[in-house]
């Protein structure tokens, strides 16, 4: 699957420090697939107890339908590895998350999934969360966002994550064509690993 | 040769290949894996044809969907069950050693690899897991993966990685009386904040950490994450090596002098440089408390709650007031003698034998106050084995605190031990944040003798008066 361009009004979160147990809460991760799991996103904060829709939150508003891009504050992702957290962003039709930084884990997590973490910097940050549902623009190939005022800004991206995601790459596929590099590692290092006798 | 760093070293001697504008491919050396982030790595594995690559570095057990009520129950969860069926099935399908519920070396992913003696200096060890930093206290290089990581090391033993900068967090001096391994580490958090240490891998140092066991140690590293790291590590010394000495996966005879070798090259060189530094004087720290809904929301014990009138920066202003509501408590107030419903000593972060017998210290011949529900949940059967063989778990059953089977239990409450909506717990675990113990419920994070202290009081307490 390759990336294309992105270009889709914005959905405003503006909390820092939102981690994985509030993406997707623990209880919807006993699944041994990764069907369904868009219905636990962001649950406790998008419904009550009894299952109903929380009207102040963000994705529950009418505009919110068809969103494909989120705005959040700082260090977005933090917490679990659960992988989890952008199967159901990209469930929900999230295809980008805009941010001052993201979590680690999540950040590589997101980008297996074709979940574009986009990093802007402060001022342009600030402009985006004073315009929510206004439309923006997201060039991965360029590696630029332009903003709802039209200004341009440009985000990082490892060459790498870049490639695999604009030529649809399969890093599977590319690790296991390096097998003979791995057998002459193991072969390299045996009696000097630590093997499970 | 240029002075390295123990990540540094532990990086140059596990790159299989590189090529320009790609990651490294690096070799992981131990592959530990659980019931919940495998079982989409394994239908990759399925659907693609592929084998594990090897099955003799990998290892499986149940943890965090087990139930911690009696073995011999029918499991009632039955999503829960299903997951754990899978886990066998796959485990079995591809040649996996699993410790399952059945046997006697079931336990917690983090707490039963350093048990048996897999954990050792210098491997580069993953899990599907954020806590696998844990195993840093060994001086290996251990971190957390997501799912579809899980599926390439299965399918090819190695990792696409790029090398992280190392941050030296010093801790020099003596701890006060009270003042343990969680109470350092929720200070750490709190001075730099829960994203200080993106991109980094922590090396904890400084004679305060050198002075600490090797289950200390593991507490330490164990919450490298929570600071934003994916791992965090101490050089290996005598501490470790005696640790390891003896154990089930330990090396023997000359295979132990050749590893003894390799390992005491292991330590950061002299004049090896760090990306950032921070410095800790033990003598200043007190027992640490969470108040708010991250692990960066620390106070010491006397201390006082934040006001969010006193941040300038809005989004953190805003972010104080939520964590505050959430909690429902006030700004400026203590949070000692604040009243407490639950007390959980557990998690892969406290619940190795050590921080069984710190809680049973303060709950000898004392009671759990009548308004709190106390469990103990030990880190594997292992450590539960040893608290009976000591008689813990006496002095916990006649406290009133209810005693368990292993597994991470109400760390995230996806077995069924959970906080009610409402509801207040200290908790020895790693993550307050909203909901992670229980839907609506609500986490103190604070040392084994901190939480022990509470449940005697039935409010949050400072364990220095009951000491
Ligand atoms: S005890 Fe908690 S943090 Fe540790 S592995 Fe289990 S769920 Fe994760």
């Amino acid at each position: 699957m390759k990336f294309e361009k992105i270009e889709s009004e914005i959905a405003v979160l503006p909390i820092d420090n939102i981690d994985t147990d509030q993406i997707i809460p623990a209880r919807y991760l006993k699944s041994i697939s990764k069907d369904g799991l868009g219905e636990g996103l962001f649950r406790d904060w998008r419904r009550n107890a009894d299952g109903t829709p929380k009207s102040d939150f963000v994705l529950n508003q009418p505009q919110a339908e068809g969103v494909e891009i989120l705005v959040t504050g700082d260090n977005f992702g933090c917490g679990s590895s659960r992988e989890h957290a952008p199967w159901a962003l990209v469930q929900n039709g999230i295809r980008a998350v805009i941010s001052t930084s993201f979590a680690d884990i999540f950040k590589g997590n997101a980008l297996k999934n074709q979940l574009l973490p986009v990093v802007v910097p402060a001022d342009a940050h600030a402009e985006l969360l004073k315009s929510p549902w206004a439309v923006v623009k997201i060039d991965l190939a360029a590696q630029t966002v332009t903003l709802p005022s039209g200004r341009v800004v440009e985000f990082p991206i490892d060459a790498f994550s870049k490639t695999c995601l604009v030529e649809g790459v399969d890093e599977l596929g590319y690790m296991l064509q390096q097998d003979s590099a791995i057998t002459a590692f193991e072969a390299k290092r045996v009696g000097s690993v630590n093997t499970l006798r | 040769m240029k002075p390295r760093t123990i990540v540094e070293k532990i990086w140059d001697s596990h790159v299989v290949a590189e090529k320009p504008g790609a990651p490294a491919l690096l070799y992981i050396d131990l592959h530990l894996t659980h019931e919940v982030t495998s079982p989409q790595a394994f239908s990759t594995l399925r659907e693609r044809g592929l084998k594990v690559r090897r099955p003799d570095l990998t290892i499986a057990t149940m943890d965090h969907s087990t139930p911690t009520t009696s073995r011999d129950l029918p499991m009632l969860d039955t999503v829960g069950k299903a997951q754990l069926d899978q886990m066998e099935k796959n485990c079995k399908d591809f040649g996996i050693r699993l410790y399952d519920l059945k046997t006697t070396k079931q336990g917690i992913v983090h707490v039963i690899g350093p048990e048996q003696g897999l954990t050792q200096p210098g491997m580069t060890i993953v899990c599907g897991d954020s806590h696998t930093a844990t195993h840093g206290a060994f001086g290996a290089l251990a971190f957390g993966i997501g799912t579809s990581q899980v599926g390439h090391v299965f399918a090819t033993q190695c990792l696409l990685q790029t090398p992280s900068k190392s941050y030296a967090i010093r801790v020099e001096g003596a701890l006060k009386r009270g003042v343990s391994a969680k109470d350092i580490i929720l200070a750490v958090i709190a001075r730099i904040g829960i994203g200080g240490g993106t991109g980094t891998v922590f090396e904890y140092q400084g004679s305060t950490i050198r002075s600490l066991s090797m289950e200390e140690r593991m507490t330490i590293c164990n919450m490298s994450i929570e600071g934003g790291a994916r791992a965090g590590l101490v050089a290996p010394d005598d501490t470790t090596y005696q640790y390891i000495s003896g154990r089930e996966f330990a090396p023997k005879g000359a295979d132990w002098d050749a590893a003894l070798a390799r390992w005491k090259q292991l330590p950061t060189d002299q004049g090896a440089q760090y990306a950032k530094e921070l410095t800790l004087d033990a003598a200043t720290l007190e027992p640490m408390v969470t108040f708010g809904t991250n692990p960066g929301m620390g106070i010491p014990i006397s201390g006082a709650i934040p006001d969010p009138a006193s941040v300038s920066d809005p989004i953190e202003k805003s972010d104080l007031i939520k964590a505050l509501k959430y909690m429902d408590l006030e700004p400026g107030k203590q949070l000692k003698g604040h009243k407490i419903d639950v007390v959980f000593v557990g998690s892969c972060t406290n619940s190795r034998i050590s921080d069984l017998r710190a809680a049973a210290s303060v709950m000898k011949g004392r009671k759990v106050s009548p308004s709190v529900r106390m469990l103990v949940v030990p880190g594997s059967m292992q450590v539960k084995k040893q608290a009976e063989a000591e008689g813990l778990d006496k002095i916990f059953r006649e406290a009133g605190a209810d005693f368990r089977e292993a597994g991470c239990s109400m760390c995230l409450a996806m077995n069924g031990d959970q906080l009610e909506p409402g509801e207040y717990s200290v908790s020895t675990s790693n993550r307050n944040f909203e909901g992670r113990q229980g839907k609506g419920g609500r986490t103190f994070l604070a040392s084994p003798l901190t939480a022990a202290a509470s449940a005697v009081t039935g409010v949050v307490t400072d364990v220095r008066t009951l000491l």
